[in-house]
């Protein structure tokens, strides 16, 4: 007897775990981005940062892990330094949100970027923009800190580059200089 | 990277949500803070068809005085961090939360949100569990409380049914008792591979009552009684310490996992142990001068 492929063994179509699909569920959303107010039509399953960065075109916002370990999608959310690719668009109706690219102009740096170029606080750069956002809302807090605070707070962070030493500096020196210019 | 579609609800009352949760049954999900819920659905590890979001949820976000301390499940963790209520009367609370993550998780991740996903290496369970604290459960028919041994069930896994949600978070004020919080973890902001709440209740140059709860070392927090009664009534001179530490190592039966062995998660166990009730029980001493 040749041998058939569905010998002894039927596929069932699954049940309870698959869903017919439906067409994604959309909303209409507006909030706030460096001062900036966008209004659009969004899937309610899309990221904020997958919002920031495909519909408001500010890709500073960096994605590595989409499950909220490596910091490099940090941004302001009313103030506050939080993961965006934890956060759907939707849930940001009506919020203040600041990016990386609200910091500085490449002639006019903040003094938090000045302080990364000068002590070598990137390489790559891929995780400077989360870094930047989560120092930011940090020193602010903390204007004073210590060594080990920079160290507790840079843990969210990832930095594949640097070895971590001339970041800690340049937060170091950063605050130094936001004291000086606040 | 994008979850499965779902619908999407943000109710804006208690009643509101709890009659979502009540239409949506099986198929509904709550979103408190997202901190854990998020990875889990951008991996599509899970895919609800209908998500509620707590998050327009004001009155569930509050911290209350009292013998026990209420917190409203939607409280930002940060938030209870950073309250000088909870600081003064629930000093083992604000000590473990500094290891929940990072402040940029613990900006969104809420109190009742950690309570509710009960992973077995949290802070908070094990913090609920040694203060003998509650939760407080609401569905359409009512309220039901139930402390931490009835509510945490094993892995991940809870008392709460489909239709419930948790709306409050009950902790005794302990600023007359000495506590500690303590862990070990691989990196600073990682979940524990063994944690330790400890809390004494010291007299008279003796503990009248010590409890022992650890995290990371099962499905649900551990108490070590008789650890606790090792420590009970004596003075904690080293050479009891070092009776507790033994007996905690010996206690406890955690499972290996790509972070630690079992034996090492012994070991860490019984170390923390030590240092934990020494760390109690100086805060309850110096406590006891502050108030002579
Ligand atoms: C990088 C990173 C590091 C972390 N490190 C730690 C750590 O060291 N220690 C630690 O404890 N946690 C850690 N967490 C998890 C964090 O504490 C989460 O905030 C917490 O586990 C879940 O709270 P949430 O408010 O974010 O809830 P969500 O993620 O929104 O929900 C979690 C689960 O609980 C359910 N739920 C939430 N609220 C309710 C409610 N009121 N009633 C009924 N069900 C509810 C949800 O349906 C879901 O199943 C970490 C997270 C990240 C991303
Ligand atoms: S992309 Fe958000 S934390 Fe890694
Ligand atoms: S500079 Fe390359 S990851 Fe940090």
């Amino acid at each position: 007897m040749k041998r058939g492929r569905a010998e002894g063994r039927t596929i069932k179509p699954r049940r309870n775990s698959e869903r017919v699909a439906s067409p994604a569920e959309r909303a209409q959303i507006t909030l706030t981005i460096n001062g900036t107010r966008h209004t659009a039509d969004v899937e309610v399953r899309k990221t904020l940062a997958d919002f920031i960065r495909e519909e408001a075109g500010l890709t500073g916002t960096h994605l590595g892990c989409e499950h909220g370990v490596c910091g490099a999608c940090t941004i302001h959310l009313d103030g506050q330094a939080v993961r965006s690719c934890l956060m759907f668009a939707v849930q940001a109706q009506g919020a203040e949100i600041t990016t990386v690219e609200s910091l500085g102009t490449p002639e006019r740096l903040h003094p938090l970027q000045e302080a990364f170029r000068d002590h070598h606080g990137l390489q790559c750069g891929f995780c400077t923009p989360g870094i930047l956002m989560s120092t930011l809302a940090f020193l602010r807090e903390s204007p004073h800190p210590s060594d080990e605070q920079i160290r507790e707070v840079l843990s969210g962070n990832l930095c594949r580059c640097t070895g971590y030493q001339g970041i800690v500096a340049a937060v170091r020196d950063a605050a130094r200089r936001m004291r000086g210019t606040a | 990277m994008k979850p499965a579609p779902f619908k999407y609800v943000a109710p804006e009352s208690l009643d509101d949500a709890v009659a979502l949760l009540r239409r949506h049954g099986q198929e509904g999900k709550i979103l408190a803070g997202g901190q854990s819920l998020v990875p889990l659905l951008n991996m599509r590890l899970a895919r609800p068809a209908v998500i509620i979001d707590l998050n327009r949820l004001r009155p569930l976000d509050y911290i209350k005085n009292g013998k026990d301390v209420r917190i409203g499940a939607m409280t930002r963790q940060r938030v209870a961090e950073l309250s000088p209520l909870v600081r003064q009367k629930l000093p083992l609370l604000a000590e473990a939360l500094r290891y929940v993550g990072h402040p940029q998780i613990r900006n969104r991740g809420t109190i009742g949100g950690s309570i509710a996903h009960a992973d077995p290496s949290a802070e908070l369970p094990a913090v609920l569990a040694a203060l003998e604290g509650k939760v407080v459960l609401q569905n359409g028919r009512g309220t039901r409380t139930l402390g931490a041994d009835a509510f945490f069930l094993t892995y991940l896994t809870t008392a709460l049914q489909p239709d419930e949600l948790l709306v409050e978070v009950r902790i005794p004020a302990h600023d007359h008792l000495g506590t500690a919080f303590l862990e070990v973890a691989r990196r600073h902001g990682d979940y524990a591979l063994v944690g330790v709440a400890a809390v004494v209740d010291w007299n008279g140059g003796r503990a009248r009552d010590v409890r022992l709860t650890f995290t990371g070392v099962g499905g649900v927090p551990v108490r070590v009684a008789e650890a606790e009664a090792a420590a009970t009534g004596r003075p904690l001179t080293d050479a009891v310490l070092a009776e507790v530490s033994r007996i905690v190592s010996a206690g406890l039966d955690p499972e290996a996992d790509i972070h630690a062995s079992a034996e090492y998660r012994k070991h860490v166990a019984g170390v923390l142990a030590e240092r934990a009730l020494r760390v109690a029980v100086t805060r309850a001493q110096r406590r006891e001068r502050d108030t002579r």
